[in-house]
């Protein structure tokens, strides 16, 4: 198994997952199948050949510089637990 | 294009309790790209704006929005790299750099990891007059800022503002070819200086538009050159990195503090830890950051929402053609046109404005005399008077005006000083001051030799003792002058002086 117990772990708090301790084997067990496979995958060999962006034939979209947008400081903070004074308003972070 | 030869600076040496110590330095600056909208978004990236008014729904995170480049961001990107004679990448990519922060509404900052958008180039960082360090860059990638977080409004919360979220960011890395805390200060300096005459960055430190990390280790001497032979970085020492410097001066102190304190670490027989850490300016140290070790673990992929950026080779040579002369090439240039010398034209060419003043007033004129008169009589005056060059009293064409009187020898240096000062004070045409005021040098020689004998006849002992010392003929030019208010041409009382004390 590629990825153990603690790596679930590990990963699940790196993404801000809660994950009860007694779901950890099954998760870790999940995520450690994705792998394999990716590893059977891995066996084909693809030298020379790009990889694919995408599955139709077109450019990133650009978009020319100016102002279209903004000016909507209520419907930013529409959702926003709280907010103050045009802020959001979160628990203390310090470093 | 003309070079001026040069020689790298001394590193700087630091003794210890066991030998020399040398300082290894290696930047990440980050310059925001000056544009109207934000990279991704189309709010805007004015400053000191009501807080998350300059946010869009794609800024704030919001579920469905999807990131479109502005295009203009690139070309800026692409200008700076061009600027700093580096490789453009025609294919770049975009991914994700995942971390969590209340400022971060995405979970992830969009950057560029494996495939930056520009390659290697170089800032050559100048110390003094023929002393300079050519700093190798490694890459610039294109990024997102995040937001702004406030800690200090109320006691238990933390406020967040989201109006930088998203605006463009150029961060450009340098190798580590920066070798003490002076020439660190300076390669910010230059490196500002380009971006601002490329118009890239607005170069603004205090408001953040220009933010560096700074990487600190120390070697031994002769560690370094065996690193520079052989590019393997095992020669060199830990490093530790310090963040989100503003200042040229706190730079500086922070390197100062930061490698001081790896000395005594290592002399003490300890080693050091890769870390983060921050500058403290009010107690002048650094200190870690204590962030969790999984606050590295940025898990980088590429975003799936963005394609790669793929642009074309006579895009980039348009952009190209349209740079502007840079500082290097600028200054160069004035030193050879103008016969100036190297520091006149380093003072000349600091900003773009003041290069375009001084040409301004030296078309068609004596540049030395024009350097000598823009340097030290109009910056000299501003830099007194704390007053910008954009809101300089006395313009291009009034201080031309005043180095063409002293050119046609209608007034003498001296009187044009207080011609000058005239200027500056009421403004006004100087040839026109000068007529109106009699400040005419007075040329016509019968009125300068009357002025001569008037004061010869008033003090014959003085002329007794002259005959015997011919250098107390100055306190006989020194008189006249004085009597003519300083209008007689120097020199022709000077002749008549002499002549008339037969000193001949």
């Amino acid at each position: 198994m590629s990825i153990d117990i603690d790596t679930a772990r590990r990963v699940a708090h790196l993404a801000r997952i809660r994950v009860e301790e007694e779901r950890l084997p099954h998760l870790a067990e999940q995520l450690s199948s994705v792998l394999d496979f990716m590893e059977q995958l891995n066996e084909v060999d693809v030298d020379g050949i790009e990889p694919m962006t995408s599955v139709t034939p077109m450019a990133l979209p650009r978009r020319k510089d100016g102002v279209t947008d903004g000016g909507i400081q209520d419907k930013v903070l529409a959702n926003a637990p709280d907010a103050r004074e045009g802020f959001f308003a979160v628990p203390k972070v310090v470093e | 294009m003309t070079e001026l030869t040069y020689t790298a600076p001394k590193p700087k040496v630091i003794p210890g309790a066991t030998g020399d110590w040398e300082i290894v330095i290696g930047m990440e600056v980050h310059a925001q790209v000056k544009s109207e909208a934000k990279l991704f978004s189309g709010a805007s990236t004015k400053f000191g704006a009501e807080p998350n008014s300059n946010v869009s729904l794609v800024d704030a995170a919001m579920p469905g929005m999807l990131p479109v480049i502005n295009e203009y961001c690139v070309e800026q990107a692409v200008r700076t790299g061009l600027g700093l004679k580096a490789e453009i990448n025609l294919y770049s990519r975009f991914d994700r750099k995942n971390y969590f922060y209340p400022d971060l509404p995405q979970g992830y900052q969009i950057s560029q990891l494996y495939h930056p958008i520009v390659g290697e180039g170089e800032v050559l960082v100048d110390m003094e007059p023929g002393v300079a360090r050519r700093v190798r860059i490694e890459r610039i990638h294109l990024e997102q800022d995040a937001g702004k977080s406030v800690h200090d409004m109320d006691p238990t919360m933390s406020f967040v503002d989201l109006n930088r979220t998203g605006v463009a960011l150029m961060e450009i890395v340098s190798r580590p070819d920066i070798r003490g805390p002076e020439e660190a200060a300076e390669y910010v300096r230059k490196l500002r200086q380009i971006l601002r005459y490329l118009g890239t960055c607005d170069g603004n430190m205090q408001e953040g538009s220009m933010r560096a990390d700074v990487n600190v280790s120390v070697c031994r001497p002769g560690d370094y050159e065996r690193y520079q032979e052989s590019q393997d970085f095992s020669h060199l020492g830990t490093r530790c990195e310090i963040k989100n410097m503003n200042s040229m001066r706190f730079i500086q102190a922070a390197i100062e503090y930061e490698a001081r304190r790896q000395i005594a670490i290592l002399e003490d027989g300890g080693s050091i830890d890769q870390e983060t850490r921050l500058y403290d300016a009010a107690k002048n140290e650094t200190r870690s950051m204590r962030s969790k070790e999984e606050a590295h673990d940025y898990r980088y992929f590429p975003d799936p929402d963005l394609l790669p950026l793929e642009i074309d080779q006579a895009w980039v040579d348009e952009i190209g053609a349209g740079l502007p002369e840079l500082p290097d090439e600028k200054r160069a240039r004035f030193v050879l046109d103008f016969g100036m010398t190297e520091y006149d034209a380093s003072v000349l060419t600091a900003e773009v404005a003041s290069a375009d003043f001084f040409e301004k007033v030296a078309a068609g004129r004596d540049g030395k005399m024009a350097a000598n008169w823009v340097i030290n009589e109009l910056f000299g005056r501003l830099n007194k008077e704390d007053i910008a060059l954009s809101d300089s009293p006395v313009s291009a064409e009034q201080l031309g005006g005043i180095i063409d009187l002293i050119g046609q020898k209608v007034i003498s240096g001296k009187i044009a000083k207080d011609l000058f000062e005239i200027v500056w004070t009421e403004g006004g045409d100087p040839a026109k001051i000068v007529e109106e005021r009699g400040m005419k040098q007075v040329t016509d020689t019968g009125a300068i030799e009357a002025a001569v004998d008037e004061i010869i006849a008033g003090n014959p002992a003085q002329v007794e003792k002259a005959k015997g010392n011919p250098k107390l003929a100055g306190w006989f030019v020194g008189q006249v002058m004085k009597a003519t208010g300083g209008k007689a041409n120097p020199q022709a009382v000077q002749d008549i002086v002499r002549s008339k004390l037969g000193l001949e």
